[in-house]
């Protein structure tokens, strides 16, 4: 079987893998350079602490094992190592009673469901986290967070596609599909026609106009969001620290801005404070008043942080779905074609987990987990969904 | 009503600007990072002068004075000193205003107040630093870009070394040898790593014309004079390609070079000396032309590239003027020929004034100007061979030679992008400012270019603090 995989992107990079692994015969296609797009303008959160019970909370944990396994089958290479694997685990910090009342209950659920989930009291988070502030309602620690670089680790999946014996295009973009009695047989591209059994629309935020483009239109969305990168700090932030309103603004569809303060540090000393949530369609200018509210965010949970510099500003477009559930699966209405897609905020950590069960699907085996929440033919992603 | 033109950047560009708008009736605010107007040229020229040319120096130095009293002194001018640029809005698309200009004030540290301006029309004269290519051991502590020798030399009166080899290409060796001469270091020798025939045939084999830029030839005569007092040798064709020492410089390699700048074989040669002073040509500063949305054009090397303005001085985005070494680097008296038209016109001035003949004819010159100094010297590709693996190319990340190659070659790699945040090259607090061009360079042709190294959406750095408060609308 000849797959063709339309994106090298993390989440075309994990289906690229998992697939020419299992002997099938891969070939990735991108218009631009591997992981130059969404990947490359995120952070590398690998988190269930803000996944609620439910199938992506399967799907993070599920991803979160095989992270593991993958980079443990590589340890000692280089490329694994620049995957800056850190399972430095996650603080979640309620700063009012209000959101106190809904972490603990979100807390709960969670706990139910499996997750290891500890409170914190006002001494263990001074010791856990030094600078963070004293002024707090509730404190949770998530020891399964985890962190990676997401250009590193979507250059490690892609490197272990190419190993077994993938093939990788640059520079040729996706223009439409082939056809030939109702099965796509082939994409037109850039760079000419190329032919496949099994297409894998992959795009990221681009996955609505590709499939557009291929005949099979799914509701794949950017949302806009932006990160503040510090100048290079001595060590001030230990876990990934975020504040209790992420988990509300990751589930929300408004079009406003939101912002939630998520305060990390990275191997290179710098501290990436994000992030925004924004629906302003491909606009890519970065706006101050966005940058402004996620430094006073990230200053209630580190007021301490006042007198560092900002020294960088980047931002993105998550690929969401308007009931923000990747998609992952067969195309009923264009056999051949498959999508793996909208990840919205957490496509990194998930990218794996989406990689296995896509291969799973594709090849008939069992997925691990229920993929049902995630088939393509659900309302939300074949614009019947509301929009909330 | 009067248009309101905001002028980004007081050096000589800014500074013309400033007065142009305001003699075409326009309310001006004019801004700087430095505590005082004059940019990079007039910081300096008070002192550079004063040993060898005073007369010279008077001259020049009461130009500027007056210049920069009419312009601080008018009513209708706002000046901002010790005030950055951090970001440039740009306005939602059809909007044709140029972008809002976000601001911060005051000495770094103190808690800067933040403000933005709405104008009619925005110049940016921004300039640009000094360049300087990698090559082993130019992380070593001794060794100096130019501007920055020069500044020690001129603003502390500290010599950066006592035997002291300046080296690079272009005409800006000459003063820095000057000042370093005169801040008592001993001047081993000046390199200009260009051969004579690609100096000679670039400046039009008639270097005479460099007398259409008005005192140019007579600054570099000036110049060779205090060379051949000092008995310092000028060679041309010659390079340091390496630096050497235990924890600082103690020899400088230099090479005969060929006219791409690869080494001839055999002619390396170790020279004792305790400071090495490199420049490579300037790069422009074009993080906020970016911002606003301006087109660039590519300069002549790989990595290189300067806003693209039209006659008038006028850049693609709407509303938006450029004028001085961020268009082309041609020296004080072009960048002020720039900066007369870009403030003028940006003023509301009308772009058929017969005084504007004059103004157009010296930029043109200035123009002109700029190719033959660009054309006689040029960068080498060759530099790329002086490199080893282990040889530093990002000093803020200490990514090496090796490391990026390895991650260009990686087939999973594969774009800029990725390449430099796998690296880190290019990501540390300068932001690319000193690595960027030679960056993009060594990567040019080996991996997809997905990204600009200009790219700065923070022009300046701003702190947690003051960016959380919000800003005052207009000025402060
Ligand atoms: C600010 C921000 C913070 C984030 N933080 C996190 C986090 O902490 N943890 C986490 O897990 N996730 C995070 N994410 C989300 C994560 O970055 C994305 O979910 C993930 O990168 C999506 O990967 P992808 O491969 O689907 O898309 P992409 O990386 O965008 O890849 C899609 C590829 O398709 C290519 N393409 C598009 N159109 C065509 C065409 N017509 N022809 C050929 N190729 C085409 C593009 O060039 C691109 O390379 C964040 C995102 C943002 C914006
Ligand atoms: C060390 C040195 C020596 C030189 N010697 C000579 C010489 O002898 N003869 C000669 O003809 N030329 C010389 N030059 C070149 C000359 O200085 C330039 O041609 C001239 O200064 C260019 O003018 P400009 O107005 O374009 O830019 P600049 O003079 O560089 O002025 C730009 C100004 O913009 C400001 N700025 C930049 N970004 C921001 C921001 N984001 N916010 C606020 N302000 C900002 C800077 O602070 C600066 O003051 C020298 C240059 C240097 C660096």
């Amino acid at each position: 079987m000849r797959v063709v995989v339309l994106g090298a992107g993390i989440v075309g990079a994990a289906c690229a893998r998992e697939l020419a692994r299992a002997g099938l015969a891969v070939t990735v296609l991108d218009r631009g350079g591997p992981a130059a797009a969404t990947t490359a303008h995120g952070e590398g959160n690998v988190l269930v602490s803000d996944k609620g019970p439910g199938p992506e909370l399967e799907l993070a944990r599920m991803s979160r094992r095989l992270w593991e396994e993958a980079l443990a089958e590589a340890a000692g290479r280089s490329d694994a190592d620049r995957v800056e694997w850190d399972p430095k685990g996650g603080i979640v910090v309620a700063t009012t009673d209000a959101g106190a009342r809904g972490l603990e209950e979100f807390a709960a659920g969670q706990r139910a469901a499996g997750v290891t989930v500890e409170t914190l009291d006002a001494p263990g988070l001074a010791a856990a986290e030094p600078q963070v502030t004293r002024d707090f309602a509730l404190a949770v620690h998530y020891p399964e967070d985890a962190q990676v670089q997401p250009v590193g680790a979507a250059a490690f999946l892609l490197g272990d596609a190419l190993r077994a014996g993938a093939g990788l295009r640059t520079g040729v973009e996706v223009l439409g599909a082939v056809t030939r009695g109702g099965r796509i047989t082939a994409v037109r591209t850039s760079a000419g026609t190329v032919e496949g059994d099994v297409f894998v629309n992959a795009a990221g935020p681009w996955s609505g106009a590709v499939a557009e483009r291929l005949g099979a239109p799914v509701d794949v969305r950017p949302r806009r969001g932006e990160v503040l990168v510090t100048t290079p700090q001595p060590p001030t932030v230990f876990h990934k620290v975020y504040d209790a309103d992420y988990v509300g603004a990751v589930g929300s569809g408004a079009e406003e801005l939101q912002a939630s303060a998520v305060v990390e540090s990275t191997r290179a000393g710098t501290i990436l404070l994000g992030s925004s949530r924004r629906r302003v369609g491909f606009d890519d200018r970065i706006r101050p008043e966005v940058l402004s509210v996620i430094a006073g965010k990230a200053l209630r949970l580190f007021p301490r942080l006042a007198g560092v510099p900002v020294m960088r500003a980047y931002g993105g477009f998550r690929p969401y779905v308007p009931d923000h559930l990747p998609v992952i699966g067969p195309d009923p209405r264009l056999p051949g074609l498959w999508h793996a897609t909208g990840h919205e905020g957490a496509g990194i950590g998930l990218s794996v987990g989406t990689g296995r069960v896509l291969a799973d699907l594709l090849l008939g085996r069992e997925p691990e987990i229920d993929a049902g929440p995630f088939r393509v033919d659900r309302p939300a992603v074949l614009f019947e969904g509301d929009d909330q | 009503m009067s248009r309101n033109v905001v002028i980004v950047g007081a050096g000589p560009a800014g500074l013309a600007a400033a007065a142009a708008a305001l003699r075409a009736g326009a309310r001006v605010t004019l801004l700087d990072a430095a505590e005082s107007p004059g940019g990079q040229y007039h910081r300096m020229l008070p002192e550079a002068f004063a040993a060898e040319r005073p007369g010279r120096l008077h001259h020049g130095w009461a130009a500027f004075d007056r210049a920069r009293r009419h312009v601080l002194g008018h009513p209708r001018c706002t000046w901002l000193a010790e005030t950055s640029v951090w970001s440039l809005e740009r306005r939602d698309p059809g909007d044709a205003r140029p972008p809002r200009v976000h601001l911060v004030h005051g000495p770094d540290g103190a808690g800067r107040d933040r403000s933005v301006l709405d104008p009619d029309a925005l110049v940016l004269a921004t300039g640009a630093h000094d360049r300087v290519l990698p090559f082993p051991g130019w992380d070593l502590p001794g060794v100096f870009t130019a501007g920055a020798a020069q500044a020690l030399a001129k603003g502390e009166r500290l010599a950066v070394g006592d035997e002291v080899l300046v080296a690079g290409s272009g005409p800006f060796l000459l003063p820095v040898a000057a000042s370093l001469l005169e801040a008592g270091s001993r001047v081993r020798g000046v390199l200009e790593a260009n051969p004579a025939a690609t100096v000679l045939r670039g400046w039009g084999a008639r270097p005479r014309e460099l007398a259409s830029q008005p005192g140019k030839a007579a600054e570099l005569a000036g110049y060779t004079a205090l060379l051949a007092r000092h008995r310092v040798p000028y060679r041309t064709g010659r390079a340091v390609i390496a630096a050497r020492g235990d924890g600082r410089v103690e020899e400088a390699v230099t090479a005969r070079l060929r006219a791409d700048w690869s080494v001839v074989p055999g002619t390396e040669r170790a020279v004792p000396v305790d400071a090495v002073c490199v420049t490579h040509g300037f790069s422009p500063q074009l993080e906020l032309p970016l911002a606003a949305g301006c087109a660039l054009r590519d300069g002549p090397e790989d990595g290189t590239a300067f806003v693209d303005v039209d006659d008038d001085q006028r850049t693609t985005a709407p509303g938006v003027h450029a004028a001085g070494e961020i268009t082309g680097v041609a020296g004080a008296p072009a960048a002020r020929a720039e900066g007369l038209l870009a403030g003028w016109l940006a003023g509301g001035g009308s772009p058929d004034a017969p005084e504007l003949r004059a103004v157009r004819r010296r930029r043109d010159q200035g123009r002109a100007f700029a190719r033959r100094l660009a054309a006689a010297h040029p960068v080498g590709d060759g530099w790329k061979s002086w490199l080893t693996p282990r040889t530093v190319v990002c000093r803020c990340e200490e990514t090496t030679y090796g490391a990026l190659c390895r991650a260009a070659d990686d087939p999973a790699g594969g774009s800029d992008r990725a390449v430099r945040l796998g690296t880190r090259a290019g990501l540390g607090p300068c932001q690319a400012r000193i690595c960027g061009p030679a960056v993009a360079a060594l990567l040019g042709g080996r991996v997809t270019r997905t990204a600009t190294p200009h790219h700065r959406p923070v022009a300046q750095p701003i702190r947690l603090g003051e960016l959380a408060r919000p800003p005052k609308e207009g000025t402060p």
